[in-house]
């Protein structure tokens, strides 16, 4: 499969991605960019995320429809085509969204919850292997990495981003576009670099090509 | 050139929507999922915005804006229309000048709320018309109808939205502008806006006659839709729960009401006349269904929909056809991320002192509501705004002197600013002994940072008066009134096992800001605090903080060994350098000194 020839929803112009992760991570922002670039290429789309108590820390999620009419801004059990994972552990929490055909990108960064990081529960060792376990399409990254880089750690979001929009049947100039309406000058260049890698990282899998 | 196409979240449409619509004056209190709706509409250029200190006078300012003839608009969160349910309910007598619309951002599922009252109940309790659009686009279309609709029939318009519609981004074409079609200006036309009860009489009978005229107006309005399909289900619907039917029966027929209330009879009659089976979808309360089935018309609702929580495509489907779920997967049991206290918070001081005194912690609404999680444990109660020291001094006349020392009640700057003040009069004039703690962080934190009285900045930022809480206090009649700084937990808990046992009213103001705050977020000179390896003993004593930045590393017998430890030594303490905000409140915590400053390289 292409980048940019997305065939994981029910047709090339319609499909479902859950972002999850926690709050700070820029979770919001990402799926925001992602959505201004879909009604950029024309499409509709409602997207679905919560504020308030939920952010503190907390595990957040934002659904994202698009296709020529969408109705309901909810994402089914079942129904993610792609689910943009801002931390491991988030990627398995939200399972019941997705499907045997979903593909998962995994940011391979570990963020403590409480129960952990009190020393109540344990961290799972295995959640890459988990997940592949129930024949999930599973691209790991390391998006901080990507953000130390170039230089700006909180630029982890856009190299998601990146990594989804190899998945997305928009071309990669929209994207661009809608990064520099978007993001401040004085970030922007670190922020479409790691955009870039992030891209790269996912077309560079053998699913992928 | 200005992009026709916009994505924006529902609020941002409505705050879109009212400056089409010519609104001049807006107000609001914060509260999830209304608080964008002002933030937003704010920047935009012949609007005066504002926070008011709670929605009660928020609706007044609103009010007495239409009636100098202006459009006007007043926001807040479902829970925060009970606190304007007075004004709100004579308005509908008074009605209008220029146009009032009041927007109630209700929360199903509670994502971010203490209930989920079903507000369309104050549609037809306070006899007002009430919209309630499905998604942004229509928030904003809606929005701009509801002052038409406001100043043709001299009422207040409720809009509804939920969090699917507030918080969901969608696509929203910007329109015309408009205005209203009232002369702003001095009117004296006391039989309208004085409600003594001679003059309330006559409007009394004006609101049936007005409700009359909308029953009619609703059988036309282009907003009540029918969409033909399949006849032999029929649905009527509303909100956001038309998008969930339109997912799951998208062959089926559908009565979209965008009017909630009031019904528009006829045509509900012809549908079901027109239709096999019907059903009736909505969140929450059966609001339609019992009114249909006044009608006399046979449906069905409540007995398959869920009449608490959020709906969803699934939910609707499953209910109706009894399918099974489409899920592959089942949930896998991972450690919950339950949302926390912020690393460097000040209310995490304050409360593990209080949680020390083995008082009842009655509390209220705010971030340090997260204080009743684990490991912190210390809020006793929370009900709703301003809750804290009625509920404190209720408890304190109901035992007598046995309870001093006993009962605490916190409560936050914004919440004491909004309905708190109240309570501590009372606990002043009835000779009570409550000890009162006001948690100071400059802000209103949980709903995104907005100013409030006592900050005296505006919506915008411009800097006004700010009120002294302290001497606020001391004015109400509070004669023994502290100010501590909450990360000094030692210095804290002395104050507070003083005050508490005092059988006079105190109040302790903990004064240290969100760390959130934009200025907090700059400061250069940040302590790191690291913990010394090898003095930890394992104690977990920093832990019972409950602060993110704290990590407990566990360790094996043999780890323990190689490391230096006591071989039962289960782990140790690290603090994540990421995290750590430098306030220091863990270090006093450890008996074995092994929290320092890390020294600069």
């Amino acid at each position: 499969m292409k980048p940019g020839a997305a065939t994981s929803g029910p047709s090339a112009n319609s499909g479902n991605v859950l972002f999850c992760g926690v709050g700070g991570q820029g979770i919001l922002l990402a799926s925001e960019i992602t959505s201004s670039v879909l009604i950029m290429a024309g499409l509709d789309v409602k997207k679905s995320e919560v504020h308030g108590m939920a952010q503190r820390g907390g595990s957040v999620v934002a659904h994202l429809r698009y296709g020529k009419k969408v109705y309901s801004p909810l994402i089914e059990p079942g129904g993610a085509d792609i689910s943009l994972a801002f931390e491991m552990l988030e990627a398995l929490r939200y399972l019941p969204f997705l499907n045997s055909k979903s593909k998962v990108i995994v940011n391979t960064q570990k963020i403590l919850p409480s129960p952990v990081s009190t020393g109540i529960e344990t961290y799972p060792a295995d959640v890459l292997e988990q997940l592949r376990s129930k024949g999930l399409s599973v691209f790991p990254i390391d998006a901080f990495e990507i953000a130390r880089t170039v230089g700006e750690a909180r630029a982890v979001n856009m190299a998601l981003v990146g990594a989804l929009s190899a998945f997305l049947p928009v071309d990669e100039e929209l994207f661009l576009r809608v990064i520099e309406q978007r993001i401040p000058e004085k970030i922007r260049k670190v922020n479409t670099e790691a955009f870039m890698k992030g891209r790269d990282v996912i077309s560079n899998f053998q699913e992928v090509r | 050139m200005e992009e026709k196409k916009l994505l924006l979240s529902g609020n941002e449409a409505i705050a879109l929507g009212a400056f089409e619509a010519g609104v001049k004056v807006a107000s609001g209190y914060p509260g999830t999922p209304s608080t964008e709706i002002l933030e937003n509409l704010c920047k935009y250029e012949g609007v005066y915005t504002e926070w008011s200190p709670n929605e009660k006078v928020a609706v007044e300012v609103a009010l007495g804006a239409c009636f100098a003839g202006v459009r006007a608009l007043a926001t807040m969160k479902h829970v925060g229309l009970n606190v304007a349910a007075d004004p709100l309910f004579t308005a509908a007598y008074t009605g209008v000048r220029g146009g009032l619309v009041i927007v109630t951002a209700d929360d199903p599922e509670m994502h971010s709320s203490q209930n989920e009252q079903d507000n369309r109940n104050y549609a037809y309790a306070a006899k007002v018309p009430m919209l309630e659009p499905s998604d942004p686009f229509e928030a904003k279309e809606f929005l701009k109808a509801a002052y038409r609709i406001s100043e043709q029939f001299d009422t207040p318009v409720l809009l509804r939205t939920t969090t699917r519609v507030a918080h969901v981004k969608g696509m929203v074409e910007r329109g015309e502008t408009e205005s209203s079609s009232a002369v702003p200006g001095i009117e004296k036309i006391p039989e309208k806006f004085v409600m003594l009860p001679a003059n309330a009489r006559r409007r009394r009978v004006e609101l049936e006659k007005r409700m009359q005229g909308l029953r009619e107006f609703a059988e036309a309005f282009p907003e009540n839709r029918l969409e033909w399909g399949n006849k032999k289900t029929g649905f009527i619907t509303s909100g956001v729960s038309y998008l969930y039917v339109k997912e799951a029966f998208p062959e089926a027929s559908v009565l979209k009401l965008g009017m909630a209330y009031p019904f528009p009879d006829k045509m509900i009659k012809e549908f079901a006349a027109e239709v096999g089976e019907l059903f009736i979808v909505e969140e929450l309360d059966p609001f339609i269904e019992t009114h249909v089935k006044a009608l006399g018309i046979k449906c069905r609702g409540k007995e398959l929909i869920p009449s608490y929580g959020e709906l969803n495509a699934t939910i609707v489907r499953k209910s109706i056809t009894g399918d099974a779920d489409k899920a592959e997967f089942a949930p896998v049991p991972v450690p919950m991320r339950p949302p926390n206290l912020c690393p460097g918070c000040p209310h995490r001081g304050i409360f593990y002192a209080i949680s020390k005194l083995g008082v009842f912690i009655a509390g209220d609404i705010g971030c340090y509501t997260l204080a009743a999680l684990k490991p912190l444990s210390a809020m006793d109660s929370c009900v709703c705004m301003g809750a804290s020291i009625g509920t404190a001094f209720g408890m304190e006349k109901a035992l007598g002197k046995d309870s001093l020392g006993k009962i605490i009640a916190v409560i936050g700057d914004s919440t004491f600013m909004h309905s708190g003040i109240t309570g501590l009069m009372d606990v002043v004039y009835n000779k009570g002994f409550s000890t009162v703690v006001i948690l100071d962080n400059r802000t209103t934190g949980m709903t995104g940072h907005q100013p409030n009285p006592s900050t005296g900045l505006s919506i915008s930022g411009d800097q006004g008066v700010g009120i002294d809480i302290e001497a606020l206090c001391r004015a109400v009649g509070v004669k023994h009134v502290y100010t501590v700084n909450p990360h000094d937990i030692e210095a804290t808990l002395e104050v507070l096992k003083q005050e508490i046992n005092r059988a006079e009213p105190s109040v302790v103001i903990t004064k240290s800001p969100c760390v959130l705050l934009p200025e907090m977020k700059k400061r250069k000179h940040k302590a790191l605090y690291v913990v010394l390896s090898e003095k930890c003993t394992g104690c977990r004593s920093c832990l019972k903080l409950g602060c993110p930045a704290i990590e407990w590393v566990p360790l094996t017998e043999e780890e323990a060994k190689k490391l230096g430890y006591k071989d039962k030594q289960k782990g140790f303490s690290r603090i994540n350098a990421v995290l750590c905000d430098g306030c220091g409140q863990c270090a006093p915590l450890c008996k074995f000194k092994a929290i320092v400053v890390k020294e600069k390289e």
